[in-house]
């Protein structure tokens, strides 16, 4: 990053002096008014900016929009909503969480985003990935049983573009390109961070080592603990690719209210409808009262509660898992805005600096 | 090979589902190799930190040694697969049609009448092939693992035509941390795929009994099965 938010701190010992990142991640997600009528698109991408913009007045590092095509995540164009939110912010990172791009070009992807980070003065980011998102294939008239190798091929064409000057490149699954300039450049000095999303395969794990981004690890569901040897395997095979060690972050879903017992009444009917609409194509179980309450306890994936509980569960999964990055994906499923707005408030006031606190004295 | 108390294993695939199976087989102090279509010096650092105590090899190799060949690959893969490196086997299949991950694949796929299990059987005519592992989610895989007699084990639905295949793998399941259900011969097997009554569900024994046995159940489930892959075509 270009300019590191100055009141981070370095964590860890087996991870080197990275910056701890407490940021925000949104799939636009469609929300109800407090009645339970769904809003428009429209009007749901207009509060998401309101959302990015609060981030950044309670101290938020990072806000994160998921590329979608679908009714209850209206949001295929998180760039643009981003630049919207840059306009009106001046310290917060912007970035996507995830682009798909297996279904995109990444020289329009590299494009977008530079043009992002020219309009925040360099606070841009990419998150690339596959979101266990599959919308936009039929939507961009690409074959899934190609994943492999449009993700394969893309994301080296990305990283080639990420050092800029002329591409030459040449694949099958875009356009070859020869000496070709691509603009905007980046400004002297800033870069583009990059990361991938991995949600539980290792050969993408050794994908982003050899590749040079960081790694973003998706962790939706079942204990977090069982992701720690992943982190390892990132950074040796860093190591073996020569490369210097890179950081680590966690994207996990949650809720914050003023009590555990406010976030999981609040949470639970949303999380319970959203899962139940994505089962089908995902292959997730429908939530019991039972699994919600393993994923909401300390072993499990969901960061829903107080901010104390929520605070404390990160602070420890970040520990366990080498990171020094969180991003939590806040709203589910109608939750309303205002609702969303109150999480966002008490994760900016209260769940980062005591994530900050804990993770000072823990080192 | 080994005896039979506790069989080799090879598992074929080093996504997400290979590696967890591999350590549960580990744990449950079976020899395991690993293998994908590649090369096994690509493997060895993923097996070093992710699955240790697992050999990676060459397939045919692995394959060689086990007693049990468990197929952990998309479905896809599995089809540029030589049936033949499989002949004379017990092999598990482990795997779903998911369109997700395997994009569209041709008939007979996707058809109401045909179970895959039932079409991976008839590629691997040399073979014997037991469907189960494939109905819980891989994540969930090692978190719901019990020892024999725990009060909160699950259970894992096991179906194949051959019935000493079937109890053999039974054996599997049961040491590796589930409750194995026999749910009748491949055919049977349909009640395990995406869509059906269990299909990522985590279930004790009776209400796994109760959900694959149930008609209405299985009804929705037909109904669901229909509905997953109309989408995804």
């Amino acid at each position: 990053m270009t300019d590191q938010p100055t009141n981070s701190v370095a964590v860890g010992a087996k991870e080197t002096a990275f910056p701890l990142v407490l940021g925000l991640d949104t799939f636009g997600d469609r929300t109800n008014t407090a009645d339970g009528q769904p809003l428009s698109h429209a009007q749901t991408i207009r509060n998401v900016v309101a959302e990015g913009v609060l981030a950044e007045q309670v101290g938020v590092d990072f806000f994160g929009i998921g590329e979608h095509h679908t009714d209850y995540f209206p949001m295929p164009a998180g760039d643009v909503v981003l630049a919207s939110i840059a306009a009106r912010t001046q310290r917060i990172h912007l970035g996507s969480a995830v682009t798909v791009l297996s279904s995109d070009d990444p020289v329009r992807v590299f494009q977008r985003y530079s043009t992002l980070n020219a309009l925040s003065n360099g606070r841009a980011e990419v998150i690339l990935g596959r979101g266990s998102s599959i919308e936009s294939f039929p939507l961009f008239g690409y074959d899934l049983a190609d994943y492999e190798q449009l993700f394969e091929e893309k994301t080296a064409l990305f990283a080639q573009l990420l050092e800029g000057g002329p591409v030459t490149w040449q694949g099958t699954t875009r356009p070859a390109l020869r000496d070709q300039d691509v603009v905007p450049y980046l400004e002297d000095g800033w870069r583009l961070p990059t990361w991938i999303g991995v949600g539980g395969s290792p050969q993408s794990v050794i994908r982003a080592a050899r590749l040079g981004f960081s790694l973003m690890l998706a962790i939706i569901g079942g204990r977090p603990a069982r992701f720690a040897p992943f982190a390892d395997l990132f950074q040796q095979a860093l190591a073996n690719f020569g490369r210097p060690p890179l950081p680590v972050g966690v994207h996990g879903p949650g809720h914050v209210a003023a009590t555990d017992e406010q976030a999981r009444e609040e949470f639970w009917p949303h999380w319970r409808e959203l899962i139940r609409l994505v089962a089908v194509e995902r292959g997730f179980a429908i939530p019991t009262e039972e699994s919600f309450a393993f994923e909401t306890g300390p072993q499990g994936a969901l960061y829903v509660g107080s901010p104390e509980t929520v605070a404390l569960k990160i602070a420890t999964n970040l520990r366990t898992l080498g990171a020094t990055r969180f991003d939590l994906k806040y709203g589910a499923g109608g939750l309303p805005h205002e609702t969303l707005m109150t999480n966002i408030e008490l994760y900016g006031r209260q769940v980062i600096p005591r994530v900050r606190e804990l993770m000072t004295s823990a080192s | 090979m080994s005896n039979a108390t506790t069989p080799t294993i090879a598992v074929l695939g080093a996504g997400h589902v290979g590696p967890a199976i591999a350590r549960l087989a580990l744990d449950a102090g079976h020899t395991v190799a690993i293998a994908t279509s590649g090369n096994p010096d690509d493997l060895a650092l993923v097996t070093r930190l992710l699955i240790p105590g697992a050999e990676p090899l060459w397939p045919a190799d692995a394959i060689a040694r086990a007693d049990i060949v468990v197929l952990a690959m998309p479905l896809h893969r599995f089809l540029r697969m030589d049936p033949n490196a499989l002949s004379g086997k017990l092999v598990i299949d482990a795997m779903n049609y998911w369109p997700p991950t395997d994009g569209t694949l041709p008939p007979p796929f996707a058809a109401e009448s045909v179970g895959t299990s039932e079409i991976v059987a008839e590629r691997l005519h040399d073979a014997v092939v037991v469907k189960t592992l494939n109905h819980v989610g891989y994540h969930e895989l090692e978190t719901y693992a019990r020892p024999s007699g725990s009060v909160d084990r699950r259970a894992l639905g096991v179906a194949g035509d051959d019935p000493d295949a079937v109890d053999t793998v039974s054996a599997l399941v049961d040491r590796i941390g589930y409750d194995a259900v026999p749910v009748g011969p491949l055919r049977a097997g349909r009640v395990l795929e995406p869509g059906g009554p269990v299909f990522g569900a985590v279930l004790r024994r009776e209400d796994f009994e109760r959900a694959v046995h149930s008609p209405a159940e299985q009804q929705m489930a037909f109904g669901l099965a229909e509905q997953h892959y109309g989408r995804s075509a």
